[in-house]
């Protein structure tokens, strides 16, 4: 028995177990009257209010709106940080100029912007994925002039020796050559765009999940709120291991 | 190494005059786009109205209490987060088992959209600061644990072997072993977790509260003040970027 905990599948076995313990622990404390019930619903509660959220609040749908905000963010985001990056690579008096500007910028809390952004662009999802696109967008910036300013000599030699127009030698031998770091960036970025998108659509009480949350909280169903909370952990941690794993992949079939 | 190369070629003052160049372009742009009259009135107010938004910000006395208060509920957010996360990445980095078991929970929870659990918050902690600093604290906890779980692996396994055969005390570990080897990865944290604590508390006032940047910043909105948004928002940028530049300092080896 010890020798199994102490394996990789038995600790996770184990710290599954021991949350599940924790989650009914918390049920018998709220049945006895322990934990208040108008604060924290009952788990059983909570698991019995996921299909209602699905069912009634359109949950997929709202997932879908969500996640397309998220694609045009991130079309956004390949678009302009590459382009950006790209820019500051080919002229090197504005990356000495710029970069550590991108760079604070990229510590600057750009989602308490987004009054000024439902000022220009209105409660629309137009403001989300601009938010979403302007979070994610330093780090592809940074990681794209990264990985072009660290293709070999040689590359760019090669490229010189076969006289490459700027633009051959960007596409066929620059841009590969940097696709891993751009790869870095984009995930970063996309995860950035994913967190900013999910919360203004709860601060701005529009468009898919976070609106859900923001709603249930206000009609005060508890359950439901929790179960709508949940299922955004979840879509955000699937998110999450997605991006991490299609930039592991694409570095491979690099 | 082109780029590199590059680099030194640009001698600094001509980088300061491309510096210089951009601002200005900016800086006319944004004058002219706010004459222009091609957006509605204000949404790109004049920079000499900004100007004088900022200047009265700065003098009004309702700022600094608004900035006292969220500075002090970021405060607060960092000590209880930071502390729980620095003990949960010790743990988690020092215990094998205990990284097994829990550490995917840790990292998988990290990158969530914080902010979603401010209704939770508001119901547990009320409406006032306490669920502020819980935002803050809930933000900050993720980045921190998992840096120091991370610098926590990367100790040289010498130190440790020297502070046991000193049969220093767990206590004594933390703080004279543990702690000052992983300083880079812990100050890293730090000023991750600082980031996402400013902006989960700010996110938290901007939702519901009735003091602090962040509800000056939402009230500017709601009363369509732009220039009074702006000169905030400016003022947050440069507090936050300052911060964090300031923070990151420590790491440098000259500072030690």
């Amino acid at each position: 028995m010890r020798r199994w905990l102490a394996s990789r599948p038995g600790a996770a076995v184990f710290g599954f177990a021991t949350t599940a313990a924790a989650i009914a622990a918390v049920e018998i404390l709220i049945r006895v009257g322990a934990i208040n019930r108008f604060i924290v619903p009952l788990p059983s509660q909570i698991l019995a209010a996921i299909p209602r959220v699905v069912v009634e609040e359109n949950l997929l749908h709202r997932f879908w709106q969500t996640m397309l905000e998220i694609v045009w963010a991130s079309l956004l985001l390949a678009f302009f940080g590459v382009g950006v990056g790209a820019l500051l690579h080919r002229f090197r008096i504005l990356r000495a100029a710029c970069e550590t500007w991108v760079a604070a910028l990229a510590a600057a809390p750009i989602v308490l912007m987004y009054p000024l952004f439902l000022v220009i662009f209105g409660r629309s999802a137009t403001t989300i994925v601009m938010i979403g696109f302007a979070a994610g967008l330093a780090p592809v910036i940074l990681k794209t002039v990264e990985g072009l300013a660290a293709t070999r000599q040689v590359l760019i030699d090669v490229g010189r020796s076969f006289r490459l127009s700027p633009a051959q030698q960007f596409l066929r031998i620059l841009l590969p050559a940097a696709l891993p770091s751009v790869f870095v960036g984009l995930k970063l970025g996309l995860i950035f765009a994913m967190i900013n998108i999910v919360g203004v659509e709860f601060l701005i009480n529009f468009g898919g999940l976070g609106q859900l949350i923001n709603e249930l909280a206000e009609r005060y169903d508890l359950p439901a709120t929790y179960g709508a909370i949940l299922f955004v952990i979840l879509a955000s941690v699937v998110f999450f291991e997605a991006a991490e794993r299609l930039e592991r992949w694409l570095r491979r079939a690099d | 190494m082109a780029a590199t190369r590059g680099l030194s070629e640009a001698a600094p003052r001509r980088v300061a005059l491309v510096r210089v160049a951009i601002v200005a372009t900016l800086l006319v742009a944004w004058e002219a786009l706010a004459r222009s009259g091609l957006l509605f009135r204000d949404v790109v107010p004049p920079l000499a109205s900004i100007g004088r938004a900022l200047a009265r910000l700065v003098a009004g006395g309702d700022f600094y209490a608004n900035l006292g208060a969220t500075a002090a509920e970021i405060g607060i957010a960092m000590v209880i987060g930071g502390l729980a996360g620095l003990a949960a990445g010790i743990l988690l980095g020092a215990n094998r088992f205990l990284s097994r078991a829990y550490e995917s929970l840790v990292y998988y929870l990290g990158p969530t959209p914080k902010i979603i659990f401010f209704p939770v918050m508001i119901m547990w902690f009320g409406v006032g600061s306490g669920s502020k600093i819980a935002m803050g604290a809930v933000s900050c906890f993720f980045p921190i644990a998992i840096s120091a779980a991370s610098g926590m692996r990367q100790i040289d396994r010498v130190l440790i072997r020297v502070g046991r055969s000193f049969r220093a005390a767990p206590l004594q570990m933390v703080t004279k072993i543990y702690l000052p080897a992983m300083r880079t990865a812990v100050v890293n944290g730090v000023r991750l977790g600082l980031g996402v604590a400013i902006i989960g508390t700010l996110l938290a006032e901007t939702k519901l509260s009735n003091r602090g940047l962040g509800y000056l910043i939402i009230q500017a909105y709601s009363t369509f003040d732009m220039p009074r948004m702006y000169a905030l928002l400016i003022v947050l940028f440069v507090l936050a970027i300052g911060v964090n530049a300031a923070i990151g300092r420590l790491t440098t080896p000259e500072a030690r």
